[in-house]
Order: structure tokens, then C-alpha cells, then sequence
């Protein structure tokens, strides 16, 4: 067990770990494409920080998403969990300061119970995942588009700081979501919960007959990845000024936040992975968005590339594979 | 993907039931046609169940071609994109001249065959999961519509070519009125039964489902079969996409959700998730409940948004009695 915990990458001498590969790969096709087109303002210390600036709000929800993934199972619903989130600040803040502290710890709550929901349908109930988190973000559009249909009220201006506020280069929205990267990562490879993740992920039989409470570990995976989504939401909200029911649904994010882990190396089937490569398949999508801006293509070709793009960098990994995938 | 942490090991128990045992889909279908005649009383007439057939072949048309990609475990995102695609694309291939209808129905379904045999063989050959793949081939044709028609829908459809969806033969005996919308629903249902349970193919789709790799020793063509799978999907997205331009005319969301009202369907009608088990009967009439609840919830009254928490709600609990039969028996 510990063997797959430890494992990720970088195990075997000299061998560059896939996620400094994308990672490099995406930042020399940054500079390139900065370079062709004759934006080299891109290649500054502001131009680098909307770059990393891009890769806020999907980070911080697949840093989530991958946790789930690792645990064997996968979160469809968060991305109408971030429109909700992002609206239920905004509407509980109602623009006054002295209610930010309520508005954040209604939402973690809900995103919170959101996350209890779907752990335990999938570990109690023993729903397909697919089908459960499917299910519950249907719920919760259903449930939002019934109550607003607009911006729903507005976050307080010092609550902007959040998105907007710096210090020096780094702003704090990029801080947070290094802050949660590194406790994700330090989860994930120094803490008995993050092996256990690992065990239950791998073989969900073994790691009960093992003594694991599997059950334990699929829920609490499932509350991290709904709070993780429901800081995405404060974060959209903080950048927006105002949630609308639409946020989480037209940034993709179920769809994208899965494929960055994917591209990322984590196996979607579970057991294997971690959260650097998910980092690197932010940091792809980040670049390929400027790129694709910077060169001006019409948005329709960037969604039929991006498509493209998606299914050619996870083939990469796993064209070799033998097992078959379904 | 072994995703559902405890589903290996009720694999022996279940292969011990007994393989005749009454789809609980049927009996939800019956109680909401009777909900709906209740709200409805002219509903039952043959005019009204047509009509209702009519509303709902595009669905079920959808739903019997995803039904063959679930049973080889994997799942078709991409279909609802194809749905749109046929649409748009009817609209700008025929521009309004009836005498293109054929040519471009050709056209479309061989989109339709490229995009499938694409999808079969970037799962099957390049291993890439079924979820992602059909995601990408979603933002693909999604995009294509989208470049193709400039980002509004133009142009329309003739006439000959919205017959398919919109065209009721009357005064038929017996029937009362016959549309050929549920023509070519019968034709469809039958096909996708006729592979599914009557042919090598079929059988070889669920084997796969149940255990790839033993299906790949004991010399199935595995991937033979997948791609065909996923072919068959993509030509049902294609029929659905045409049925869908005869009543709902030229939008750019024309079959948006549409594969997950399919996937869902397949689930109430006790299709299993990751292959192995389904039926083409028991995926209709979960295609035709799943209908049948949206016109119940539209007689009541509830808002559009209501109807989709009440999927949720109706998915999971689908899934969750499955796991309960399985569980007892």
C-alpha cells in the first residue's frame, strides 16, 4: 500500500517527471506564441502574472477534483456547486463588509454538505459515481435557476481583494491557490489519509480487507473536492463583483477540472497521481487560452482545438497502456 | 474504472439471479402514464399516445444508441453535440431546397460514421478514456456547428426534410393518427434489438462489458466491436438530430444535455454502468419514463428548472434501488 502511496513520480533515477514535462512544454509554446505574434509585453512580469492569474479558478477546483480521482471516484457536480457558491455570496454579502464572514462560512458549509451528499451516496449507497455527482449538480442547477435567473446581489468591495489584491507580483487568489496545492500535496504524500486515498483508489476491496474504513476516506474525499469548488465560487464571485447562476456552468469546469487531472497523469480510474501534474494541466490550459488570444483565433476553432487538444495530451499518456479502458 | 469501490464483489451474487425477473422500469413507466391520464384523460386515446411517442422519439432514438456504448462500459458524451450538429448542418447543407434533403441526409450520416468510428478508435487504440474522448469530440462537433453556421443558426429546413419529425399520416384505422416520427422510432427500437440480442455482435457487446479482457483471450475482436459500438451511437445521434429539426427547428442548443438525458434513461432502465447488463426494452422504456415524467412535471406546472432537480433526484434514486436488487438477490 504504501508502495502506491509513494510511487507518483520521480521514483526511477533521472527520469523527468510528466508534469515538468507539460510544464515546460506549455511554458516554451507561451513564449513562442508570444513571440510570433509580436506580443512580447506577454513575456513580462505583468504579462506572466495574468498568465498564472488564468489558472485561479480552475486550479483550485481540480487541486479538489483530483483528491476525488485518486480516491477511485470523480465529481461531475462541481461546476454548478461553483455557480451556487458564487451566487450565495454574493446574495448573502449584499455589498456590506460585516457580512463577508457570514457569506464565506455559508458557503464552505453548503459546499460542505454538498460534498457529505455525494460521499455518501457513492460510498453508502454504492452509486457510480458518474451517475450520483451527476444527479446532484442536477439538483443544485435545478434548484439555483429556479430561485435567480440574474446577478444575484453583490460582494463587498473589500471582498474584491480577494481576486484583485497583491502583494508585490503574487496576488493573494494566487496565493490561495498555492496555499491549497501545497496542503493538497502534503495530504496526498505525508498524511495516513492521503495513503489511505491511495489504497482505496487502487483496490477499494483490499484496502477494507486491510482494516481501511473506505467509506470514511471516499466521504471525506468527496467534502474536499466540494470545498475546493465552493472556493472557486468565492473567487469567481470576488472577481465578477456578483455570482451569477451561469458562472460554473459556462467555465466548464466539471469537464475541464477532470481533464486537467487526467492530462495531469492521474489515472481516472483511481490509485495513482497527485496534484503536480494537475498544476501542469492548468497551467496547459492556462497557455493554450493566452495563445489562442494572442494569435486572435475565432472562438469556435479554439473550442473545436481545445477538444482536440484535451484528447491528444491525455492519448500521450496513455497510448502504451495495455489494460483496457472504458 | 473501477470506480465503484465495492462492485466487485457482488459480481458472483448477481450472476446467481434469476434471468427472468420484471424490469421495475415498466412498472414506473405504467404508473406515470396513469399520473399523466389523471392530469389528462384524452392522453390514453391512441391520438395522445402517438403524440407522446412522436415528443419522445428523438429520446428514445438517442437512448438506443448509447444503450450499445454503456454495454461495452464505455459512455457517449458526445452525442448531444451530434444531435446539434445534424441540425445546423441540415439547415446549411439543404439551405430550404427540398431537392437536397437526400444528399444531405447522406452527408450527415457519414459525419455522423466518421465521428463514431473516430471516437471507437481514440478509445480503443489510443486508450484514452471514453469520458474524455467523447468530450472532445463534444467540443469538436459543438465547435464545428458552431464555425459552420457563424455562431447563429441560418438558413431552414425544407419541408421534405421536417417531414421526418413533423409528418402525421390521419384517419389510419385503429391508430387514428400515425406519425412517422414513431415510424422510424419502431424501425430503430427493433434494429437495436435485433443486434443487441439476436446477433453475435450483441453478444460479444456484452461480453466485452462484463470482462474485456477475458472477451480478448477467449479472440473476441475487441475493438471491432467497440468502434461498431460507438458507430451505432453516433448514427442514432444523427437520426435523433433529423427527427429533432422536424418539430423543433434550427438552434445552436438544439441537443444540448441531450446524451445525459440518454445516459440517464439507460440507468432507469437498469442498463449497468461499465458494461455487461442491459436490454433494449428495459433502455426504452427508461427513455420512455424519463418522457413520460417531463410531461408529467409540464401538466403540473413546475417550472423548467424544477423538471431538472427532479432528473437528479429520479437518477440517483434509479441507481440506488439497482444497487438494492442487486444487493438482495
Amino acid at each position: 500500500m504504501s508502495d502506491i502511496a509513494l510511487s507518483p513520480v520521480g521514483r526511477k533515477a533521472f527520469r523527468l517527471p510528466a508534469a515538468a514535462i507539460i510544464a515546460l512544454i506549455s511554458a516554451a509554446t507561451f513564449v513562442g506564441v508570444a513571440l510570433a505574434t509580436g506580443e512580447a509585453a506577454q513575456l513580462s512580469a505583468t504579462g506572466i502574472g495574468g498568465l498564472l492569474q488564468r489558472m485561479v479558478a480552475l486550479g483550485i477546483v481540480a487541486i479538489g477534483q483530483t483528491l476525488v480521482i485518486v480516491a477511485g471516484s470523480i465529481d461531475l457536480s462541481v461546476a454548478h456547486l461553483i455557480s451556487v457558491s458564487a451566487v450565495l455570496a454574493s446574495y448573502v454579502m449584499q455589498g456590506s463588509p460585516e457580512r463577508i464572514l457570514p457569506a464565506v462560512a455559508a458557503v464552505l458549509a453548503v459546499a460542505a454538505l454538498v460534498g457529505l451528499v455525494n460521499g455518501f451516496l457513492v460510498a453508502r449507497l454504492a452509486v457510480n459515481p458518474l451517475i450520483a455527482t451527476l444527479g446532484t449538480g442536477l439538483i443544485l442547477k435545478g434548484l439555483l435557476s429556479a430561485t435567480f435567473d440574474n446577478f444575484a446581489g453583490s460582494v463587498a468591495p473589500q471582498f474584491q481583494l480577494f481576486a484583485y489584491g497583491a502583494i508585490g507580483p503574487v496576488s493573494f487568489s494566487l496565493m490561495t491557490l498555492l496555499i491549497l496545492w501545497g496542503g493538497a500535496a502534503l495530504i496526498l504524500r505525508r498524511t495516513v489519509f492521503g495513503a489511505h486515498l491511495y489504497a482505496v483508489g487502487g483496490n477499494a476491496m483490499g484496502a477494507r480487507l486491510a482494516g481501511i474504513r473506505t467509506e470514511r476516506v471516499i466521504i471525506g474525499a468527496h467534502v474536499l473536492a466540494s470545498i475546493s469548488a465552493g472556493v472557486t465560487g468565492l473567487y469567481l464571485a470576488s472577481r465578477l463583483g456578483s455570482g451569477a447562476p451561469w458562472v460554473g456552468r459556462d467555465g466548464l469546469y466539471d469537464l475541464e477540472s477532470i481533464a486537467v487531472v487526467v492530462i495531469g497523469g492521474t489515472l481516472l480510474s483511481g490509485g495513482k497521481g497527485g496534484v503536480a501534474g494537475t498544476l501542469a494541466g492548468v497551467f496547459l490550459f492556462a497557455v493554450l487560452d493566452a495563445a489562442f488570444n494572442m494569435i486572435g483565433i475565432d472562438p469556435f476553432l479554439k473550442q473545436i482545438l481545445r477538444g482536440t487538444i484535451v484528447v491528444a495530451s491525455v492519448a500521450a499518456y496513455t497510448f502504451r497502456t495495455k489494460a483496457f479502458v472504458a | 474504472m473501477s470506480a465503484l469501490p465495492l462492485k466487485a464483489g457482488s459480481g458472483a451474487l448477481r450472476r446467481k439471479l434469476p434471468k427472468l425477473r420484471l424490469n421495475p422500469v415498466f412498472l414506473v413507466l405504467a404508473l406515470l402514464i396513469l399520473a399523466i391520464t389523471w392530469y389528462n384523460p384524452s392522453f390514453i386515446e391512441p391520438a395522445g399516445l402517438m403524440n407522446f411517442l412522436r415528443r419522445a422519439a428523438p429520446l428514445v432514438v438517442l437512448t438506443c444508441g448509447q444503450l450499445f456504448v454503456l454495454v461495452t462500459g464505455g459512455f457517449d458524451l458526445s452525442a448531444g453535440s451530434l444531435v446539434t450538429l445534424t441540425v445546423i448542418g441540415g439547415s446549411l447543407i439543404t439551405l430550404g431546397d427540398p431537392a437536397m434533403t437526400w444528399p444531405a441526409i447522406a452527408i450527415l450520416f457519414a459525419i455522423g460514421l466518421v465521428a463514431g468510428a473516430v471516437n471507437g478508435l481514440v478509445v480503443h487504440r489510443l486508450k484514452v478514456p471514453s469520458i474524455i474522448t467523447t468530450l472532445g469530440m463534444l467540443l469538436l462537433l459543438k465547435g464545428t456547428a458552431l464555425m459552420w453556421s457563424g455562431g447563429s443558426p441560418r438558413g431552414y429546413l425544407p419541408e421534405n426534410f421536417r417531414a421526418f419529425g413533423r409528418l402525421v399520416w390521419r384517419d389510419i384505422p385503429v391508430l387514428g393518427i400515425l406519425p412517422v416520427a414513431v415510424l422510424v422510432l419502431v424501425a430503430v427500437v427493433a434494429i437495436a434489438a435485433w443486434l443487441l440480442h439476436r446477433t453475435q455482435f450483441g453478444k460479444l457487446a456484452l461480453a466485452i462489458g462484463d470482462n474485456a479482457r477475458a472477451g480478448e483471450l477467449a479472440g473476441i475482436g475487441v475493438g471491432r466491436v467497440r468502434v461498431a459500438a460507438f458507430v451505432l451511437s453516433a448514427l442514432s445521434a444523427v437520426t435523433a438530430g433529423i427527427l429533432i429539426g422536424g418539430f423543433a427547428g434550427v438552434s445552436v442548443d438544439a441537443g444540448d444535455g441531450m446524451e445525459l438525458q440518454a445516459i440517464a434513461a439507460g440507468v432507469i432502465g437498469g442498463v449497468q454502468l461499465l458494461g455487461g447488463r442491459g436490454t433494449v426494452a428495459g433502455a426504452v422504456a427508461g427513455a420512455l419514463a424519463l418522457y413520460a415524467l417531463f410531461t408529467l412535471l409540464n401538466f403540473i406546472g413546475l417550472p423548467q428548472p424544477v423538471r431538472e432537480s427532479m432528473q437528479g433526484v429520479i437518477l440517483i434514486a434509479a441507481a440506488a434501488s439497482a444497487w438494492r436488487q442487486r444487493r438482495e438477490g
